[in-house]
């Protein structure tokens, strides 16, 4: 059953049999013998495993930064995957150099990962700024700096490579030039495009199909290399666009490019920033929202914001499709809708109308890279000052992600006032039934869902709330 | 001078103990450990897992040759589980296989039942059943009983403070390796290279010069793996000389949190009594520890929580009793801080609850009871060059504290949705062990014919930088560049009996005897340059950037000739010394003496808005002013102050340890136990150095770093709890750390 797999690691061609379902970080530590690349969790909450992974993206290489431990290499194919290894230089790069300046290390055991996510960062954009380069290196954990000093480093980098006013027609050759890359990454775009391009070939067959992986390997990296397994990638469901004013959305799509969308950009402004609390760049790199619906956590951000947006499902097996609501998708905990031979094909939702808003909550213990207590999303049409309608959904409060349809039938009508709100909060806790776990009391997530609610109202309508009778 | 090995950190270069190249023939060993917390062992089966692809033994503790006993302070702890387990994670067999995978496969094999007995996860439970590690402990000073009566006001309360996780990056692993004549090499991740051997040697019925162990850097232990490397190092070399072969021991993160200690989980119950005016005049306190299964270090862990627990207030009685409980949860151990955190989290506690029954802030009764000197910790050390006062007061002039406040309360009078709080946190630490004896080191210095220098000493680098100061220290007294100075690995050859790289002390002892061990080479050498320059007695020799000088004029001798020709004109060129630190004493019968060289102090003001619709908060600030006496590094000791600072915002913020009824670890995976990430650092943490601070212990007047900042840390609770206040002006909190976002949304709303 193995295929063959070719991918370039670093300035080396890799021509492999290995189960497509091993994981890249034990090809690169084990078969490889690289040992930059660290084993820290083998769940993608670490970073300590982070690698680049270079691909043709409409004729254009692209890097990304990606959790190795969670990474299956048969995602590699065709692929360049960089590692520290193939980072460096006889001397530091200049990233590398700040790294040393400000003394952003100690142990070391974490700077590999860090040195990888951020010379991703300043490898795929042209100008550079201190968020966006704290958000790439956000999905690295260090316990012995407190980060100040990491902090201190990637402005510096910032600063040091926008002064460069590096231009170039390709981003790779003025790095290259600037001693930031290896002279090899000017060879690499030839290389894979000589790879042969295996065509898009959506034939479901009863192989566990692999999207990112990013939470099927947490579970089941073992068990996955006994078994026979296939790619979603390689279905050709990665495209998003607006039919007839909805939005479609392949399920390959990774949740780093439904949130960079020019659609999402477009509709759902405040969307983009919120989707920073899903995971961490490096998985949202990796992980599909297909992936992310069938995953079926009753907590799953994804799933949580298609249902206020009330999408529906374009699901599929290799002779006919069907389109369900989303909201009658998932049947109970880790159950769906989905019979062995399907896939969901696309994810469509309508885009909002001028009255319209959006909302997505989200608290968890630790604010970013954690898994909510309570999340929650409402959409809601209002004209002058009245509810046509309201999408409600919330996370965390019961076996599936939940669309609370009492609660937003009750607000169709009402007007926007905290009285409303009040008597919504009623609503809510009778269609809910959370339990207690490692994210919370049952009572915790009872107030918490009910504070959202309030969230909700305050971030949209602020203007139209008397805060003061909902504290 | 950054980290000895930024650069090749940096590059990816640096090994740590799964980086090792191994030996043929290595085998993969994975531990089976215990279900349950408590039980029998009825039946083990092992013949199912040893048929298993690629395994080539499975060692219980009928294997061991000699003592199935590794505990440290007491010994009460196997190695291997005999009849009865302990704790959820206990190591009962050790598998060997040709691969990790399996070796894990096999481990699942193993069939085992266990005859349940009743089990104890709460202090209280464990003290209330006289489940103890050790007897009660009691501080005392003054008359406690006597002073109620002058008080003006008396509060008293009860006081949690939770686990942590140490998360150093890199888990808990070794590697032994058979060697000629007997022998294992041990190749650990040990903060305690001769603890490793000392139990090894114990367990294999060796001697302890049959056994090497070497150290090269750790990923990270933060006192995780000054006692609890041990077992992994020990259950390595056991397979390695049974079966004859090299093993390899890694724990994955998985085992690593299920298998290993904590910091200890604290309950407490304290009395306060005050002056009108907020002048503490008795305090007296009872932490129930929660030790885990065995003593492992928690004996010393409480004697520094009874050390800390007036943290740096001077109080005329204090009664301080300490109980280290035997529950059914895996050993907790060494944690940053070592108790002392766990002990002024209470004072501090106890102080907020003061100040709201005297009407006053909890800053004003901090600032009038700070440590002056001349003044008598309550275990009888004097107070000498207090800073505790020059510490605060530089802070609250430097950061505009009054500024801060005023800042703090307009927010809050003009917002309902958002609330900001602030609080003071002064620190005071004791450095030395407070168990003297350990209180020594030893370096072994080597200048080599070309005058480059290699020095052994007991200090394990760990991130923490010691070798970059041990260097320094050496690149100072021979006045080279520091370019000629390595550091070596920590190897029980070269540097024997050594105590643990652990108490902040190690740059302190082993730079110390560093620099005992330089100044007799560079003696030698200066008595060698006399001879060379034919100079005379009176004459000045020195050496000064490489350059030999008499009189303060250079010769034409420098660094790399004069120890050429030292060698040749058959000078010693090696020197080993030894120190101890000096003064230090304490007698346990009355639990009184001058246990410390000297204390580290210093002060932090944190601020932090409260989301009081979500009850999450973000720090926005922490302002410290810390006590470095004369700074070695600079670059390396702000690192350990923001370091420490944001983990001890984790303790007692979001880092929650839980168990369930039957002793299971619930945040068990890095996806539900959470250690902060780049975005819940304060939006601004400023490091300021406090002038005119000496320290006659440190080399060249520097102070120890690792612990002390942590406490810092502790700021960030009252922090938050101020904002609470603010939204719930009457209400008085449970004092529970870590005060989770869940905390806080169920104390406001709940």
């Amino acid at each position: 059953m193995a295929e063959n797999i070719e991918f370039f690691l670093n300035a080396k061609k890799i021509s492999t049999n290995v189960h497509p379902a091993k994981t890249l970080l034990d090809f690169i530590r084990v078969d490889e013998s690289l040992k930059g690349t660290k084993e820290g969790c083998r769940e993608g909450d670490c970073g300590a495993c982070t690698v680049l992974v270079g691909e043709i993206n409409n004729d254009q290489l692209k890097y990304k930064s990606v959790n190795s431990c969670l990474y299956p290499i048969g995602n590699a194919d065709g692929k360049h995957v960089v590692t520290i290894e193939g980072l460096n230089n006889e001397r530091l790069t200049p990233i590398q150099e700040e790294f040393n300046n400000e003394g952003a290390t100690q142990c070391g055991f974490c700077t590999p990962g860090f040195v990888n996510s951020l010379t991703g960062y300043v490898i795929e954009h042209k100008e550079l700024n201190n968020i966006d380069a704290e958000t790439s290196i956000a999905g690295n954990i260090c316990r012995c700096t407190g980060y100040s000093s990491i902090k201190r480093t990637a402005e510096n980098v910032v600063e040091k490579i926008n002064s460069l006013n590096l231009e170039s027609q390709s981003r790779i050759i003025a790095l290259v030039e600037r001693d930031i890359l290896p002279k090899y990454f000017l060879e690499i775009e030839e290389k894979l495009k000589s790879f042969d391009i295996k065509p898009a070939n959506k034939c479901i067959s009863k192989s566990t199909i692999i999207g990112g992986g990013t939470d099927l390997f947490v579970q089941h990296a073992d068990s996955l290399m006994n078994e026979d397994v296939s790619f979603a990638k390689n279905f050709g469901l990665n495209n998003i666009q607006v039919i007839d004013n909805e939005c479609v959305v392949g399920a390959s799509i990774t949740i780093e490019e439904f949130k960079n969308s020019e659609i999402i950009k477009k509709h759902f402004p405040s969307l983009m920033k919120q989707l920073e609390m899903f995971a961490s760049l490096p998985i949202r790199n990796s992980a599909t929202i297909g992936g992310n619906l069938v995953n079926a956590s009753p907590i799953g951000d994804s799933a949580i914001i298609f249902l206020a947006l009330n999408a529906k499902l374009r699901i599929c097996n290799n002779n006919n499709f069907r389109i369900i609501n989303l909201n009658q998708f998932h049947k109970g905990y880790k159950t769906f809708d989905l019979y062995e031979d399907e896939i969901i094909e696309d994810i469509i939702f309508q885009l909002p109308t001028e009255n319209e808003y959006f909302n997505f909550e989200k608290v968890s213990k630790r604010t970013y890279l954690d898994i909510a207590s309570v999340n929650s999303a409402l959409n809601i049409s209002v004209t002058n000052r009245i509810i046509n309608s309201a999408h409600l959904s919330a996370g965390g409060i019961a076996p599936i992600p939940l669309y609370l349809s009492e609660t937003s039938n009750f607000l169709k009508g009402k007007g926007v006032s905290s009285e409303t709100i009040l008597d919504a909060l009623n609503i809510v806790q009778s269609e809910i039934s959370p339990i207690s776990d490692i994210r919370g009391s049952a009572e915790y997530k009872r107030i918490l869902l009910s504070q959202l609610l309030k969230a909700h109202f305050i971030k949209l309508f602020p203007e139209l709330i008397d805060v003061e009778v909902l504290l | 001078m950054k980290n000895f090995d930024a650069v090749s950190h940096i590059k990816g270069k640096s090994i740590y103990i799964d980086d090792y190249p191994l030996p043929e023939g290595t085998l993969h060993a994975v531990v089976f450990d215990s279900k349950i917390a408590h039980g029998k062992i009825v039946n083990l089966s092992l013949e199912k897992a040893k048929v298993s692809k690629g395994v080539s033994a499975i060692l219980t503790a009928k294997d061991i040759p000699s003592e199935n006993q590794i505990g440290g302070i007491i010994e009460d702890e196997t190695l291997l589980a005999e009849d009865e387990v302990h704790f959820i994670g206990e190591p009962i067999a050790i598998v060997l296989a040709d691969s990790v995978t399996n070796a894990r496969k096999a481990v699942k094999e193993i069939e085992i039942e266990f005859e349940e007995l009743p089990i104890i996860t709460n202090p209280r439970e464990a003290f209330s059943k006289n489940s103890l590690i050790a007897p009660p402990v009691t501080f005392s000073s003054g008359n406690v009983s006597d002073a109620w009566n002058n008080c003006d006001t008396i509060i008293d309360g009860t006081i949690d403070s939770g686990g942590q996780e140490h998360l150093y990056l890199e888990t808990q692993g070794a590697i032994s390796i058979p060697i000629e004549g007997n022998k294992i090499k041990i190749i650990s991740s040990t903060q305690s290279p001769t603890g490793v051997q000392r139990k090894a040697a114990k367990v294999l019925g060796v001697p302890m010069h049959q056994v090497e162990v070497d150290v090269l850097r750790l990923g990270g232990a933060f006192g995780g793996k000054e006692d609890q490397a041990t077992v992994w190092g020990v259950l390595s070399a056991l397979a390695a000389f049974i079966l004859d072969k090299p093993i390899k021991l890694v724990l994955s993160r998985e085992d690593d949190l299920r298998m290993t200690g904590k910091r200890h989980p604290y309950s407490s119950d304290y009395k306060m009594g005050l002056t009108k005016d907020g002048k503490i005049l008795a305090y007296e306190v009872t932490f129930y520890q929660n030790a885990g299964a065995v003593a492992d270090l928690s004996t010393a862990v409480l004697d520094r929580t009874l050390f800390h627990a007036t943290n740096c207030y001077y109080i005329p009685n204090v009664k301080a009793t300490g109980i280290s409980c035997k529950t059914n949860l895996p050993p907790n151990t060494a944690f940053r801080g070592f108790g002392g955190p766990q002990g002024m989290f209470v004072i501090e506690a106890a102080i907020v609850k003061a100040a709201s029954a005297l009407g006053l802030q909890a800053y004003d009764i901090q600032r009038i009871n700070l440590l002056k000197n001349n003044d008598l910790f309550y275990y009888g050390q004097k107070v000498e060059n207090s800073q505790a006062i020059s510490s605060w007061d530089s802070a609250v002039n430097l950061f505009n504290s009054k500024e801060l406040i005023e800042k703090k309360n307009k927010f809050n009078k003009n917002n309902s949705l958002f609330k900001k709080g602030i609080s003071f946190m002064p620190i005071c630490f004791g450095i030395s062990f407070t168990s003297s004896f350990l209180n020594q080191a030893s370096a072994l210095v080597h200048v080599y014919t070309d005058g480059s220098v290699g020095i052994s000493t007991g200090a394990v680098e760990m991130g923490q930088g010691v070798n970059a100061k041990i260097a320094t220290a050496a690149s100072k007294i021979f006045s080279i560049d520091i370019t000629k100075v390595k550091v070596e690995s920590t190897n029980t050859t070269r540097a024997a009996n050594t105590s643990p790289t652990a108490a902040s002390s190690a740059a302190d002892m082993n730079g110390n005897a560093t620099i005992l061990a330089c100044k007799q080479i560079l003696n030698r050498l200066i008595d060698f340059a006399r001879t060379e320059l034919n100079a005379s007695e009176e004459d000045d020799i020195k050496i000064e950037n490489e350059k030999v000088f008499i009189n303060g004029e250079a010769s034409n001798l420098i660094w790399s000739d004069l120890i050429s020709k030292a060698y040749f004109g058959r000078i010693s060129l090696s020197a080993q010394a030894y120190y101890r630190t000096p003064e230090i004493y304490f007698d346990r019968d009355i639990n009184k003496g001058s246990p410390f060289a000297y204390h580290v102090y210093g002060t932090a003001i944190s601020t932090v808005t409260l989301d009081v619709i979500r009850g999450t908060y973000k720090f926005d600030s922490v302002k410290i002013m810390h006590d470095f006496g004369k700074s070695l590094n600079r670059n390396i000791d702000i690192g350990q102050v923001e370091g420490a600072l944001v983990q001890g915002i984790g303790w007692m913020t979001i880092e929650e340890i839980r168990h369930s009824a039957n002793g299971k670890l619930l945040a068990n995976t890095l996806s539900t136990y959470k250690v902060p990430d780049i975005y819940s650092i304060p939006k601004e943490i400023e490091v300021k150095f406090l002038e005119n601070s000496e320290n006659r212990f440190g080399p060249f007047n520097s102070k120890a770093i690792g612990e002390p900042p942590f406490m810092y840390g502790i700021g960030a609770y009252f922090a938050i709890l101020d904002a609470m206040n603010s939204v719930r002006p009457n209400k008085e909190f449970e004092i529970s750390a870590p005060l989770t976002p869940e905390k806080v949304l169920l104390a406001l709303y709940s």
